[in-house]
C-alpha cells in the first residue's frame, strides 16, 4: 500500500505536471529549432511571439464568451486558437517581409540576425503589453478536472490523491496531435521535404529548383502556429503573464539546444528532459520518503532546490550537454 | 562583424563633437523646460548607462561576444555596496557566518574533486563523479541550511542578513567590479569557446540565475525585502545635512536661491562629477588599450578568428580576458547605481531594462567605438526616460477623435508600454540603415 501511495504521489506531483510542462516546452523548442534549421539564427523573439499569440487567443476567447459561446467541457480558448494562430502568422510574415528579408538578401552573419531578433522582441513585447496589459490573466473555463482528487481517493481507497486537470490532458493530447501532424508534414509532403532539403543544404536545394521564399514563409507560419499553441497551452495550464513568457525563452532554448539545434526530434526530447528535471529537482520528496522508508521521520523537506531556482536546472543541463556533447544529444547542426 | 560597411561616416572629424553638443543641447532644453533637478537625474543615470555601455562594448565591439546576461552582472555589482558599506548585523556572523563559509568551502572542494576525477579516472568515471557531487551537495545543504536559518532569525523585520563590513562606500565600487569579474570567470571558463549563439543562451541563463539568487538568499541581501539606507559615497553629503549647515545656507541666501532645491541639485552635481570622473578614467584607459598592440590583436581576433588562431593567438584565452574585463566594468557601474539609489531592490532587475536596453545603447552609439557607447548610453537613457512621458501624450493625440469609453481608456492606460516598441524600432532602424551606429568605429 505504501509503495502504491508513493507511486501515486510521484505521479501526481512530478509526472503529471512535468509531462504537461514538457509538452509545452517541446512545442516552443520545435519552433526555435525550425527557425534555427531553416533561417539559421537563434530567434530571441520566440518567447514574445508565444506571448503575442496567446494574447490574441485570449482576446478572441473573451469575445466568444461575451457572445455566449462555449466549447462544452473543453476550454473556449481552443476555439479561439485558430484566430490566434492566424494573427500571429500574419505578424511574423509581416516582420519577415519588413525586417528579416533584407538580412537574408545581404547574407548577414547569424549573430546579426540574432541581434535583429532582439529588436523584434522589444516591439512584440511592447505590442503584447499594449494589447492586453501586464497583469496575470486566467482564461481557462469548462470542466476543471478529468480525474479529481476526491474521486480518485474514493475509487482506489488510497491515502494519496491523483488529480489530472483538463488543461493538462488537453496539453498532452494537443501536443501529440501537433507533433504527429508536423512530422507527417515534414516527412511525407512535398512542401515538408523541400523544407528539410533547404535545412540540410541551402545551395543544393536552390539548385534543385526549390523556391526559398516559399520555404521561408512556410517556416514562419509553422513557427507562429507552434508558438501560439505552446503559449496558449501554457497559459491554460498555469496563467498568462507577458513577462513569464519572456522568461520561458531560457528553458525553451535549453530544450532546443540539449536536443540538438535544428533537430525536431531532439527538441521534443529536450523539452521533456528539461521539464522532468526541473520538476524533480524542485519537488519536496519528503512525502515519498515517508512512504518508502519505514520509520522515516524528518523535518527536512528533501527538496534539492527551491522552485525559484528552476532556471538553474535548465541552465545546468544546458551547460553539461554543451560541455560534453556540443551538438546536443541528438545530432544537431553546428553553423 | 559583418555589419561593418566601407566608407567613412558623414561629418568627418567634427561628427563626434557635433553629436555630443547636440546631446548637451537636448539636456539643456530638458533642464530649462522641466527643471534642473530632473535633467541632472537623467545625466547621472545617463553617465552610469554610458559606463554600462562601455562594458558591453568591450565584449561586443572589441571581441564580438554576445553577452545577454548583463542584468546579472549589474545586480552582482550592486551587491558590492551592500556587502562593503552596510553596518554588520550584530551577532549574525557568529550565528551563521562560519557555517556559510564552511559550506562554501565544501562546495568548492566537491567541485574540485569532481574535476580531478574527470581528469584522472578512466573506468566508472560518470558514476564516481555523480556520487561525489551528490554526497557533496547533501553535506553542503546540511551545514548551509541551519546557518542560514540562524542568520535570518536575527531581527528579521529590519535585518535578518549578514550585513556589510561598514567600510566607506567608495571602496565598494571596485568590490562590485570584482564580484562581477569573479562570476564572469566562472561563466567564461565554461561557456566561452562555444559558438556565439550558445554563449548568448548560456549568459541569458546566468543572468536569470544571479538575479534569482539575489531575490531569494535573504541571509545575503535580504532578498525581496530590499536593503535600504545604503550610505552615500564620499564626498556626496545628504540633503538634510546640507540644509542644516549654516555655511551652505549663507551661500545659498547670498545668491537668493531656495535652500531645499539647491541642496538636491548640489547632491546631484557632486554625484555627476564623481561619475564623470570614473567615466573619463575608464575611457582614457580603454582608448590606450584599444590603440595598443593588445587592441589590434583583439580586433584581429574579432574580424577573423581562424586567421588570428593561425597566427598563434590564443583566441579563447583572449576572449576570457575581455569577457572578465567587460563584466568588471558592468559590475562597477552596477555598484555605482546602487550607491546612487541608496537601496538594493533585487526584484527591479528586469532583463529588458538592464540587458537589452544596454545593447540598444551600444548598437545605436556605434559598436567598437568607446565614445559612441558614451553617446549611445546618454541618448538612449534620455529617450527611455522621456518616452514614458511622450507615450501617453502621443496616445492622447491619437485617441482624441475616439469617443470616451473602455477602448480609449485602455489605450491611454497602456501607453507607457509604447516605449518598449519605440526602443525596438530604434534598434531595428539603426541595424538596418546605419549598422555602424552614430559614431562608427574608425
Amino acid at each position: 500500500m505504501d509503495i502504491l501511495n508513493a507511486l501515486v504521489a510521484i505521479l501526481n506531483y512530478v509526472v503529471v505536471p512535468a509531462t504537461a510542462y514538457g509538452a509545452q516546452l517541446a512545442l516552443g523548442a520545435l519552433g526555435v529549432t525550425l527557425i534555427y534549421g531553416i533561417l539559421r539564427f537563434s530567434n530571441f523573439a520566440h518567447g514574445d511571439t508565444m506571448a503575442f499569440g496567446t494574447a490574441i487567443t485570449i482576446l478572441v476567447t473573451w469575445a466568444l464568451q461575451a457572445a455566449g459561446l462555449s466549447f462544452g467541457p473543453l476550454p473556449t480558448a481552443l476555439v479561439a486558437l485558430p484566430f490566434g494562430i492566424a494573427a500571429t502568422a500574419l505578424l511574423v510574415l509581416g516582420t519577415d517581409r519588413i525586417v528579416y528579408a533584407y538580412y537574408r538578401k545581404v547574407r548577414a552573419a547569424p549573430v546579426v540576425l540574432t541581434m535583429v531578433s532582439v529588436g523584434v522582441m522589444f516591439v512584440m513585447n511592447g505590442l503584447t503589453r499594449v494589447l492586453i496589459g501586464v497583469d496575470e490573466i486566467k482564461f481557462t473555463d469548462g470542466a476543471r478536472f478529468l480525474i479529481s482528487a476526491q474521486e480518485f481517493k474514493k475509487a482506489t481507497g488510497l491515502a494519496e490523491p491523483l488529480a489530472i486537470r483538463t488543461t493538462q490532458a488537453i496539453t498532452v493530447i494537443t501536443a501529440a496531435i501537433v507533433v504527429a501532424a508536423l512530422f507527417w508534414f515534414l516527412a511525407k509532403t512535398r512542401a515538408g521535404k523541400s523544407m528539410r532539403a533547404f535545412s540540410d543544404n541551402e545551395d543544393l536545394a536552390l539548385l534543385s529548383g526549390i523556391n526559398p521564399n516559399r520555404v521561408v514563409a512556410m517556416t514562419w507560419i509553422i513557427a507562429a502556429a507552434l508558438a501560439t499553441i505552446a503559449g496558449t497551452l501554457y497559459g491554460l495550464d498555469k496563467s498568462f503573464k507577458a513577462f513569464n513568457y519572456f522568461q520561458l525563452l531560457l528553458p525553451v532554448f535549453a530544450a532546443a539546444i540539449v536536443g540538438g539545434l535544428g533537430n525536431p526530434l531532439g527538441a521534443i526530447a529536450g523539452g521533456f528532459i528539461i521539464a522532468y528535471s526541473e520538476v524533480a529537482v524542485t519537488y519536496a520528496w519528503k512525502k515519498v520518503a515517508i512512504y518508502l522508508i519505514p520509520g522515516y521521520q524528518s523535518d527536512n523537506l528533501l527538496q534539492l532546490l527551491s522552485t525559484e531556482y528552476k532556471f538553474a536546472v535548465s541552465f545546468t543541463i544546458l551547460i553539461i550537454v554543451l560541455l560534453f556533447k556540443p551538438t546536443g544529444l541528438f545530432k544537431g547542426k553546428s553553423v | 562583424m559583418s555589419t561593418r560597411q566601407p566608407g567613412a561616416a558623414r561629418g568627418g572629424k567634427l561628427r563626434a563633437p557635433l553629436l555630443f553638443a547636440a546631446m548637451a543641447a537636448l539636456l539643456l532644453i530638458e533642464a530649462f523646460t522641466t527643471g534642473w533637478n530632473g535633467a541632472l537625474g537623467i545625466v547621472n543615470m545617463g553617465l552610469i548607462s554610458a559606463i554600462l555601455a562601455l562594458g558591453v562594448n568591450m565584449q561586443w565591439g572589441y571581441a564580438g561576444l554576445f553577452n545577454t546576461g548583463v542584468v546579472g552582472f549589474i545586480a552582482l555589482g550592486g551587491l558590492g555596496p551592500v556587502l562593503v558599506s552596510m553596518k554588520p548585523t550584530p551577532g549574525a556572523f557568529s550565528a551563521g557566518g562560519w557555517g556559510i563559509l564552511l559550506a562554501f568551502a565544501i562546495a568548492l572542494v566537491t567541485i574540485a574533486a569532481a574535476v580531478w576525477l574527470n581528469r584522472h579516472l578512466k573506468r566508472m568515471k560518470g558514476l564516481a563523479i555523480l556520487a561525489v557531487l551528490i554526497a557533496g551537495f547533501f553535506l553542503y545543504r546540511a551545514i548551509f541550511d541551519p546557518a542560514v536559518a540562524a542568520i535570518q532569525a536575527i531581527n528579521p523585520a529590519s535585518a535578518g542578513y549578514l550585513g556589510g563590513l561598514g567600510l566607506p562606500t567608495l571602496l565598494s565600487w571596485p568590490v562590485g567590479a570584482l564580484l562581477a569579474a569573479g562570476a564572469a570567470w566562472v561563466v567564461g571558463k565554461t561557456a566561452l569557446g562555444l559558438r556565439s549563439d550558445y554563449l548568448a543562451v548560456a549568459t541569458l541563463g546566468i543572468g536569470e540565475i544571479i538575479v534569482a539568487v539575489l531575490k531569494n538568499e535573504e541571509w545575503l541581501d535580504r532578498g525581496v525585502l530590499n536593503v535600504t539606507g545604503i550610505p552615500r559615497s564620499w564626498p556626496v553629503p545628504y540633503e538634510v545635512d546640507l540644509q542644516a549647515d549654516p555655511g551652505f545656507l549663507e551661500r545659498v541666501a547670498a545668491f537668493g536661491l531656495d535652500p531645499v532645491t539647491t541642496s538636491t541639485i548640489t547632491v546631484k552635481l557632486l554625484y555627476g562629477a564623481l561619475f564623470a570622473a570614473v567615466l573619463l578614467v575608464l575611457i582614457w584607459a580603454l582608448q590606450l588599450a584599444l590603440n595598443s598592440p593588445w587592441g589590434r590583436m583583439m580586433r584581429a581576433i574579432r574580424d577573423n578568428e581562424v586567421a588570428a588562431e593561425a597566427m598563434g593567438k590564443n583566441v579563447t584565452g583572449r576572449h576570457l580576458q575581455i569577457f572578465i574585463l567587460g563584466c568588471a566594468v558592468i559590475g562597477l557601474a552596477g555598484a555605482m547605481m546602487i550607491s546612487l539609489d541608496g537601496q538594493m531592490t533585487p526584484s527591479s532587475y528586469n532583463p529588458l531594462r538592464y540587458t537589452f536596453l544596454i545593447w540598444v545603447m551600444v548598437i545605436v552609439g556605434g559598436s567598437g567605438n568607446n565614445w559612441g557607447s558614451v553617446l549611445g548610453g546618454m541618448l538612449i537613457w534620455f529617450v527611455w526616460i522621456k518616452a514614458e512621458v511622450w507615450g501617453p501624450q502621443i496616445m492622447h493625440v491619437v485617441t482624441a477623435t475616439l469617443a470616451d469609453g473602455p477602448l480609449k481608456q485602455h489605450l491611454v492606460d497602456s501607453a507607457p508600454h509604447m516605449r518598449l516598441v519605440m526602443m525596438g524600432l530604434i534598434l531595428l532602424l539603426v541595424l538596418r540603415f546605419s549598422p555602424r551606429g552614430l559614431l562608427p568605429e574608425k
